[in-house]
């Protein structure tokens, strides 16, 4: 499969959106600027970016914690997503869903809930929908390695399985549930053997290379679209920093962090665009310097923004209200 | 007009809406070649194919979860749970999914869960609970449970046709046991407002689901003694209709709570408190709670018997409180 330039230019685009964006939410963080936690996916960018820049505009991602590429390309702007870090009445949720829980129907956005791996199944019911409607529309569900052992992770591969649906499943494989390494999660090489068990074929990526990604990705949109059922994704790769901003991660051995700095994902996009000669150092500078403008106005605008009313609270519980009388 | 049952009028909200609106279909367990444990889908395999009646793995956690992806994009699913008992395995996609789903991000999730619940068929611990309970404290969630055939078409229609994630509980004893004559086509039952079962002015028995009829026979016990009985039928769990209870309150200034899930921390304590808050200077006496005994279900006719609130126990409890 051949990557259109423009398309190689807008994946490295939403690496360093990402990859500045989180950045700067964790500077702001231990500033104190951003209550509650930061969770970012500091070296595993181009798991989401990859992943999510597959997607065509009608398809639905049900995403996870460290999937902000995702909703970056959906289309939900840094504006509203800084807001958000901050608590702002502009934010995606008007504060009342802090950082990462960010849903927009929308942009085809589902927002994730905390509890690991719950949007495996909720994702395959968006992909349920447009199996019963005959729509050609595919549904992405994504978690870490960790949610892999929770039941909601078995459940929705296997409905998903038992039906053919047009979904696809991607796993941000970083190694580490919290401080739990992956040889005290599970008793297997690769969790893509868990696929197996429920006849989804799945493929092995390296998580760290964003083209890659975006590739398996593709094709495995395209085989969910024709009904070919889902595939499951392993993204191997490495989660940088702790679990949150406020976890050092020093269970994690420093050898292997110098390993893994090593094969960074933007390094590899820059590495990659640059000798085969499909951009020059002087346009990906431009690039960069329009996504640290972009940071900035996110910023300032998080900050300009009014906070919600404490009323504002009690707004939304339900879609449909009970009529007082 | 014409007589059918409780499960009837379950069956026929569930064919109508699906023959309505498109966007209807079922999921559950058993639900489509077989009909369902209970026989309520029996012919709508038939009808609408596997699409839109879907045999699920055994999974309610998976199910359900689908449910919520698929109310996200347009549908509007009805999940069958097998035995209300099983719904505790998708306590998290209803609690941190369903229920927050338009608090946290503003998505409506149209879900309609049929919770076939409740004692008295010699289920034991499994096939038996009241589990509207484990629910009450989700914000977020409706529950409506219905005492008779005419409300249960009426509420499931309005369920499926609410935006916001409705758990139904179905009670199993009435299945078969209830029957009312119900008028030909569509109708709603409006979701949030009680009823008034019966008609009284000497005590107020705030109740819903199958201790409707629990009530209604001791009341018609107590007639003959010059007692007269008001039974309100909540028909919605969450929210209570406060307005109904309050009104009762206010006129008998005697009340007696009752319900088949067990006491602590029940629905009834929840009616209790909102009383003795709201409607203190009404009351005559203390609000007495007849509820099931704070147990698993037990198996055995003599336990279960015990277990579950009777009609001597609101006689017993309605005498005292007369007296008070």
């Amino acid at each position: 499969m051949d990557v259109k330039r423009e398309d190689l230019l807008q994946l490295y685009y939403y690496l360093k959106l990402t990859r500045r964006l989180e950045d700067r939410v964790t500077s702001l963080y231990h500033q104190g600027k951003i209550l509650g936690g930061a969770w970012t996916s500091n070296g595993t960018e181009a798991v989401s970016v990859g992943y999510g820049y597959a997607l065509e505009r009608n398809d639905i991602a049900a995403p996870y914690f460290r999937d902000m590429g995702v909703f970056l390309i959906r289309g939900i702007s840094a504006k509203r997503i800084m807001a958000q870090y901050f608590g702002k009445k502009t934010g995606v949720t008007g504060g009342k869903e802090g950082n990462i829980h960010i849903g927009d129907l929308n942009f085809g956005v589902f927002a994730f809930p905390s509890h690991l791996a719950d949007n495996y199944p909720v994702g395959t019911g968006a992909a349920l929908a447009f199996k019963i409607r005959g729509e050609k529309r595919i549904a992405v569900a994504c978690t870490g390695d960790g949610g892999t052992s929770r039941g909601d992770f078995h459940e929705g591969m296997n409905f998903a399985a038992a039906r053919k649906l047009p979904m696809v499943f991607i796993c941000n494989n970083n190694q580490y549930a919290y401080s739990t390494p992956l040889r005290l999660q599970m008793n297997i090489k690769d969790i893509a053997e868990r696929a197996l068990a429920y006849g989804i074929p799945s493929k092995i990526v390296d998580g760290n290379n964003v083209v890659e990604v975006y590739k398996a990705a593709k094709e495995a949109y395209e085989i969910a679209r024709n009904g070919g059922g889902p595939t499951f994704i392993e993204c191997k790769t490495m989660r940088m920093h702790g679990h949150s901003e406020h976890d050092s991660a020093k269970y994690v051995p420093r050898e292997l962090l110098d390993e893994w700095k090593k094969k960074d994902p933007i390094l590899n996009m820059e590495k990659y665009l640059l000798e085969n000669t499909i951009s020059q150092k002087a346009e990906l500078e431009s690039i960069d310097s329009r996504v640290k403008k972009e940071i900035e106005e996110a910023e300032a605008f998080a900050e300009q923004s009014p906070y919600p009313e404490p009323e504002d609270g009690l707004k939304g519980l339900y879609a449909t209200p009970i009529a007082e009388e | 007009m014409r007589e059918i049952t409780y499960l009837e009028a379950i069956k026929e909200a569930l064919d109508e809406e699906m023959a309505r609106d498109p966007s209807v279909f079922i999921l559950g367990e058993d639900v489509g070649v077989y009909g369902g444990a209970f026989r309520v889908t029996e012919g709508f395999y038939e009808k609408y194919g596997e699409w839109r009646i879907l045999d699920t793995p055994l999974s309610e956690s998976g199910f359900t979860g689908a449910a919520i992806g698929a109310a996200l994009v347009g549908m509007r699913p009805v999940v069958e749970m097998q035995f209300a008992d099983f719904i505790s395995c998708a306590f998290d996609q209803l609690v941190n999914v369903a229920a927050k789903n338009h608090y946290r991000w503003g998505a409506a999730t149209p879900i309609v869960v049929r919770a076939p619940y409740g004692g008295n068929i010699h289920g034991g611990a499994f096939h038996s609970q009241c589990i509207e309970g484990f629910f009450f404290n989700v914000a977020g969630l409706k529950i409506v449970a219905p005492s008779t055939a005419y409300d249960a078409k009426g509420l499931l229609k309005a369920a499926i046709r609410d935006n916001d994630p409705v758990i139904y509980c179905e009670h199993k004893y009435l299945y078969r046991r209830v029957k009312d004559s119900i008028p030909e086509g569509d109708y709603i039952v409006p979701i949030g407002k009680a009823r008034v079962a019966l008609e009284g002015k000497d005590i107020s028995i705030i109740t819903y689901g199958a201790m409707v009829h629990t009530a209604l026979e001791a009341a018609q016990a107590l007639k003959e003694k010059g007692i007269s009985c008001e039974i309100i039928d909540l028909r919605t769990i969450l929210p209570l209709d406060k307005k109904s209870i309050f009104t009762t309150v206010k006129k008998t200034n005697k009340v007696v709570v009752l319900h088949e899930q067990t006491k602590t921390g029940g629905v009834g304590a929840e009616v209790s408190s909102l009383i003795t808050e709201y409607c203190f200077d009404y009351l005559d006496g203390p609000i007495i709670r007849i509820a099931a005994r704070d147990t698993p279900v037990p198996y055995s006719a003599q336990m279960e018997e015990a277990f579950i609130p009777q009609v001597k126990d609101v006689l017993s409890a309605v005498e005292k409180l007369i007296r008070y």
